[in-house]
């Protein structure tokens, strides 16, 4: 029983009540209160990291202790794999509200937003720390109507639409996983993952399960926004405050979406060569499809949102490679290394794409438009959102001192090994393709003349947002340093042990 | 057999509304047919033929009881699609007001 495992979802919850409460009484007490919730689940979310490593820990809701081996409680587990996107979520959770301190204020009712913030990291958390199928829902169900909330937070018409749409679309992504889970309930009899996977061994009846897994993909794939479900996304994440952008493309659709589907289809399903090689031509066709939609975009914020979808293809497309390499008999060692490439792309992309979306903002705050065509020579009266712009440029493009560079290489060398070449020769076109675009980007925003004067005087944002940005630019260097012996056996070996051999994950769960 | 086909035939049912309707009330009401399908496939889960209510009784040994599981996890369901219907009104109300029209063909800023 690990005591800290709790306290991830019940500190935002309690923050979330507290904000509304207490801020009728005393001013400006939201602020304060929401980064304060946020740093502490940041020390907290680190300190699981350095000490879960390969001894996954666990929480039984309520103390029910298992029967005969077969868990009858509500279980929350916390393993290597959890740990990393634990991380992922409170780091950019902090920096975004630390930016929001700034960049909020032109909106009414900042109470509302703050809560609002509070519920979704914490749905956001339960999601990732659940160990059974039900208790996903419900913490999915959390943080994307705190989202569908935040999105509209504008109530303009353009925010509205948004979030209509990413309404209708959610809504639908849910009822698919409901109907998943009650497929996978009728012949298991029971919701918890590892059980399930032990039910499993007993007999897998492939026709009944491959339309439960179908429809959890679909659910999942939803949520993630991989290629052909992937119409809310650009929408949703232009319309909303920058910091909720930050958040919603650089933290949501990984905890809920693509963390769910690694999970339950390495976890919990039997890997079959069908739904891994259906996995991967999602990831490819979501990397190639959503750059060249990207290219042709003149708003910023819509210009970054298909850099999401693309760059989350990178993201399926190694981890299906795994799974295909895993349900052939593949060599093991390449396996590992396509999931790596996965999860290490995957939380580089939670700093790189989060950062832009920072920058993004903060040029939306200084001259009000997001229009490419209207902006240029911000460099040199916007230094500090122009040296982090560019570094997190350079980073999605995978320029080598920064992290994409090594996460899009793993990937690459990984498809190569594996004998996918035209995989690989996709993965380098996307990324040359992406470095255009953001060239154009940098080009057009920072570099060029104005094509007319603004009438007011340009100047740099304020500290807070400084703050956030310089953060975020730092750990796009740092986090290269993942790449490397010594930091990676800590941080994202344990999580690739766990995936990678199928049977631990349950195993272990059971025997504690 | 058959009951379980009727809810998934039910889940078309809502399905078709929500992207053949115009209006945007009757698409919210379209995702209630459909969210009320899936709960019902899902207390359908838990029945048994012939079974009762799952209170152990000593005296009277009724061998037979339906799972409780599913109904307790329908009625957590059901308070969650309450909270996104209550969100998805709110939302078509400040349209509303916007626009001054529920017709979804002129509700088209976002494009691209």
């Amino acid at each position: 029983m690990n005591p800290l495992i709790p306290l991830f979802v019940v500190i935002p919850l309690a923050g979330a009540f507290l904000i509304m409460i207490l801020t009728r009484f005393i001013r400006g007490f939201d602020k304060f209160l929401a980064s304060l919730v946020l740093l502490t689940l940041t020390v907290f979310s680190i300190y699981s990291l350095v000490t879960t490593g390969e001894n996954p820990s666990l929480y039984k809701v309520g103390g029910w202790e298992p029967v005969n081996r077969i868990p009858i409680g509500i279980y929350m587990v916390m393993d290597g794999f959890t740990v990393i996107v634990l991380c992922i979520i409170n780091i950019v959770g902090f920096l975004s509200v630390f930016y929001s301190i700034s960049y909020i204020k032109r909106y009414t009712s900042e109470n509302l937003f703050y809560a609002l913030f509070c519920l979704m990291v914490g749905g956001m958390n339960g999601v990732v720390l659940s160990g059974d199928l039900f208790n996903i829902f419900v913490f999915l169900e959390i943080s994307v109507i705190s989202s569908y909330a935040l999105v509209a937070f504008g109530v303009e018409k353009n925010e509205l639409e948004a979030s209509f749409k990413y309404q209708i679309l959610g809504g639908l992504a849910s009822f698919l996983i409901l109907f998943g889970i009650a497929l996978i309930y009728w012949n298991t009899k029971t919701l918890n993952i590892a059980d399930i996977r032990e039910v499993f061994k007993t007999g897998y009846d492939r026709t009944f399960y491959l339309f439960a897994e179908l429809l959890i993909l679909s659910g999942f794939g939803l949520k993630a926004a991989i290629i052909p479900f992937h119409a809310w996304l650009p929408d949703a994440h232009s319309s909303a405050p920058s910091p909720i952008s930050a958040m919603l493309s650089g933290v949501l659709i990984k905890a809920v979406g693509i963390y769910v589907i690694i999970r339950l289809f390495f976890n919990m399903f039997e890997i079959s060569d069908s739904m891994s090689v259906l996995i991967t031509t999602l990831g490819t066709l979501s990397m190639v499809i959503g750059v060249f939609l990207a290219i042709g975009q003149w708003d910023i914020k819509r210009l970054l949102a298909y850099h999401s979808i693309s760059q989350m293809g990178y993201v399926v497309l190694s981890i299906g490679m795994g799974m295909i390499l895993i349900s052939r008999g593949g060599r093991s060692d390449i396996a590992a290394l396509a999931v790596a490439g996965g999860l290490f792309h995957l939380v580089n992309h939670a700093a790189f794409k989060g950062l832009l979306f920072l920058n993004a903002g903060a040029i939306e705050y200084t001259i009000g438009t997001r229009d490419l065509k209207e902006m240029g020579g911000l460099a040199k009266s916007m230094p500090a959102t122009s040296a982090t712009s560019f570094i997190a440029s350079m980073s999605i493009s995978g320029i080598p001192p920064f992290n994409g560079f090594f996460s899009k290489l793993i990937i690459i060398i990984a498809a190569v090994m594996a004998k996918f070449y035209l995989l690989a020769a996709l993965a380098v076109i996307v990324s040359i393709i992406t470095l255009a675009s953001f060239l154009k980007f940098q080009r057009y925003a920072f570099y060029d003349k104005p094509e007319y004067n603004h009438d007011r005087k340009i100047k740099e944002v304020p500290f807070p947002m400084i703050f956030s940005m310089i953060v975020m630019s730092l750990l796009c260097i740092l986090l290269s340093l993942l790449a490397f012996p010594g930091i990676r056996d800590v941080v994202l070996t344990p999580a690739i042990n766990i995936l990678t051999d199928p049977a631990k994950y349950s195993t272990f769960i059971i025997g504690i | 057999m058959i009951v379980y086909l009727l809810c998934f035939v039910l889940f078309l049912v809502g399905l078709y509304g929500v992207i053949t309707r115009r209006n945007l009330i009757k698409i919210a009401i379209s995702m209630t047919i459909m969210e009320f399908s899936t709960f019902l496939l899902f207390a359908l889960v838990g029945y048994i033929d012939g079974g009762v209510a799952p209170i152990v009784d000593p005296a009277d040994p009724v061998k037979i009881y339906v799972d409780p599981l599913p109904q307790a996890l329908v009625l957590t369901a059901i308070v969650i699609g309450l909270a996104t219907t209550a969100m998805m009104m709110a939302v078509i109300i400040r349209l509303y007001r916007k626009y001054g029209t529920f017709d979804i063909r002129e509700i088209k800023n976002l494009r691209g």
